[in-house]
């Protein structure tokens, strides 16, 4: 409603009204209450408006922090006492050679001391299985600086994205062709539709065996994974998204005297790009996923396979590491797609 | 100023469970360059689908359509079209809309700025070249469709229901405007409509066409187009000779509906 300037119609000044009103509690900024600043705040039908539901974000932080507490509570109130997990760290520090103080010797050292109640501690998740967020946060630190069997965090993470980048560029740029023929022509579609169907459904994983089969273990394996993951949902995007143009859009793009590779290049590509960008977004999401577990069996780098790695050397913090950076990088990257979305095509959904 | 000629032309669907409908049938007219033709008549008697064949989206059954001495066989700039909504391109901008044509045809950019410059002035949005179409209004849009089908100078515009999204208010302004268009730039025009008024007010010649088979019922020629700018529109709507004329077309139309009902109540 922001576009009425100052003077416009008495109905969006109503509505700056409101809003002051609605803004003048301490928390309504952030929406714990109120739906915040908004005409809704005076609606009395509520439950069931669907439409006016927003994501408020004082309870997603809310969340972030109750899932925190839980991770705290689980771990560090069965974890060591701290006075135990410093007198351990001045005996390793003066051991030679001086130790590292990781979970696996603290038990070690526990088991040792008369002290030290082992039962006390690990009945219900010992640190080896589920890292405390400190140990984790230690774990992180040691990974960035020092990386994890002589390969950097940043080299797994990188070498992960780029894997994604080149699979999904090569499932976009086969995929879309396929998917305007399919959107253009009664026997493409026809033709096309029999691999698109069968292949479709089969999950990327499945062919894990198959393609290490094929390709040996490394990148070719991961890349034809991730063309096989993205290639499906960017053809139907680009064949749904051919679909969206109105035949008086390419009726009035022909009065107007356009040849036809003018009606593809100038009006169906770009009547098409809110549908491919959609596309993007999912196969990006399943093609994160399927490379993660791709590289935990078909890779000997990238971020799956740390993760693998770690495990067998009972690092679960290391493992907890790659986990949540997993899940940021997930959020992150449809994070930039969105934003790339809303400055390259501003138009979406307002066509018409 | 060429004649648009449409000689005999059947138009018959064949339908998908078998059978037909004739949607056109025998109709020849030979409309004189620079006029303006609107066409009316109840759902199903073939006006959208005769406006369709002078664009060149359909070919006839039968017939032949002619723009002078050229066959229409498909569509070409040199018949603009102007739809009822949702024909801008909405990740262009007004200018871009407007100059889509010339730009597709490869004209000198210098002169096709000039033109858009010149078109945005004479439908009034002026300071909206920037804008995208969808910040505009239902009117406003009508608009850039005209002033983007005018950038091409056609020799004919075939417009199908063009107003007929359009709140009342807007709708008699826009009337004003494809008035003063056609009185400005002596194009031909052909006007598809469902309002009575419209095609009395804006035809200088008004087809009243009948369905089943779709055909040609009446021909009226009008003066109310002529004066339509020197008389204040409200003005003309209400003088005895055009309520005199509404009520003649409605009670044609009337009668139309009835027969229909009565064919179908049988």
């Amino acid at each position: 409603m922001s576009e009425h300037g100052p003077g416009g119609l008495s109905g969006a000044s109503d509505e700056r009204t409101l809003q002051m009103v609605d803004k003048s509690g301490p928390f309504s900024g952030w929406g714990i209450f109120n739906r915040s600043g908004s005409a809704d705040a005076r609606k009395t039908v509520r439950f069931g408006d669907a439409g006016a539901v927003r994501s408020m974000p004082f309870w997603s932080l809310l969340s972030l922090v109750i899932l925190l507490l839980a991770w705290w509570t689980v771990t560090k109130a069965w974890g060591f006492p701290d006075d135990f997990r410093q007198q351990t760290a001045v005996a390793f520090a003066e051991a030679d050679p001086p130790r590292e103080l990781t979970d696996n010797n603290l038990v070690t050292a526990c088991r040792q001391s008369p002290d030290c109640d082992e039962n006390g501690y690990s009945q219900v998740v010992a640190p080896t299985f589920f890292p405390s967020p400190a140990d984790t946060w230690r774990g992180f630190n040691t990974l960035r600086t020092e990386g994890f069997k002589n390969i950097t965090l940043w080299e797994h993470l990188s070498t992960s994205l780029f894997r994604v980048g080149v699979g999904m560029l090569a499932g976009t740029v086969v995929g879309v062709p396929i998917g305007f023929m399919m959107g253009l022509s009664s026997r493409l579609r026809g033709f096309f539709d029999t691999p698109v169907e069968l292949f479709r459904p089969i999950p990327p994983l499945a062919l894990i065996p198959l393609f290490i089969l094929w390709f040996g273990i490394g990148n070719p394996s991961a890349y034809a994974l991730l063309i096989f993951a993205s290639i499906w949902i960017m053809i139907i995007a680009a064949r749904a998204g051919v679909r969206t143009v109105s035949l008086s859009k390419i009726r009035a793009a022909y009065s107007l005297g356009a040849s036809k590779p003018q009606i593809l290049f100038r009006l169906i590509l770009p009547n098409a790009l809110p549908e491919l960008f959609t596309g993007c977004r999912v196969a990006l999401g399943v093609s994160w996923g399927t490379l993660v577990a791709a590289e935990l069996v078909g890779t000997d780098t990238g971020l799956g396979s740390m993760i693998f790695q770690a495990r067998s050397f009972f690092r679960a913090d290391i493992v907890l590491v790659g986990i949540i950076i997993i899940a940021l990088i997930g959020v992150f990257l449809d994070l930039i797609i969105r934003v790339v979305e809303s400055v390259l095509i501003p138009w979406r959904g307002k066509g018409g | 100023m060429r004649n648009l000629k449409v000689d005999s032309v059947d138009m018959v669907y064949e339908l998908p469970k078998g059978g037909s409908v004739q949607a056109l049938k025998d109709v020849s007219f030979d409309l004189t360059g620079g006029r303006l033709l609107t066409l009316l008549g109840p759902s199903g008697c073939g006006k959208t689908t005769l406006l369709n064949i002078l664009a060149g989206f359909l070919a006839p059954t039968a017939g032949t359509v002619k723009l002078g001495d050229e066959p229409i066989t498909g569509p070409g700039p040199d018949r603009g079209m102007v739809f009822q909504q949702g024909a801008l391109f909405e990740w262009l901008n007004v200018r871009k809309n407007i100059s889509f044509g010339p730009r597709m045809r490869r004209k000198p950019t210098g002169e096709t700025n000039a033109k858009v410059d010149e078109l945005l002035a004479t439908v009034g949005l002026k300071d909206f070249g920037e804008k995208r179409t969808y910040e505009l209004s239902g009117g406003m849009q009508q608009r850039v469709a005209l002033a983007r089908c005018l950038a091409n100078d056609p020799a004919v515009i075939l417009m199908d229901e063009p107003l007929g999204a359009l709140d009342a208010l807007t709708r008699e302004k826009m009337q004003g405007l494809i008035l003063r268009l056609w009185k400005d730039t002596g194009k031909t025009i052909v006007l598809v409509t469902h309002s009575v008024e419209e095609a009395l007010y804006l035809g200088d010649r008004l087809f009243v066409m009948a369905p089943r088979p779709g055909r040609v019922e009446h021909v009226y020629d009008l003066p109310f187009a002529n004066t339509g700018l020197d008389v204040e529109p409200r003005e003309l709507k209400a003088s005895p000779e055009f309520i005199e004329k509404r009520e003649e077309v409605l009670s044609l139309i009337w009668e139309m509906e009835e027969q229909i009902m009565g064919h179908e109540g049988s």
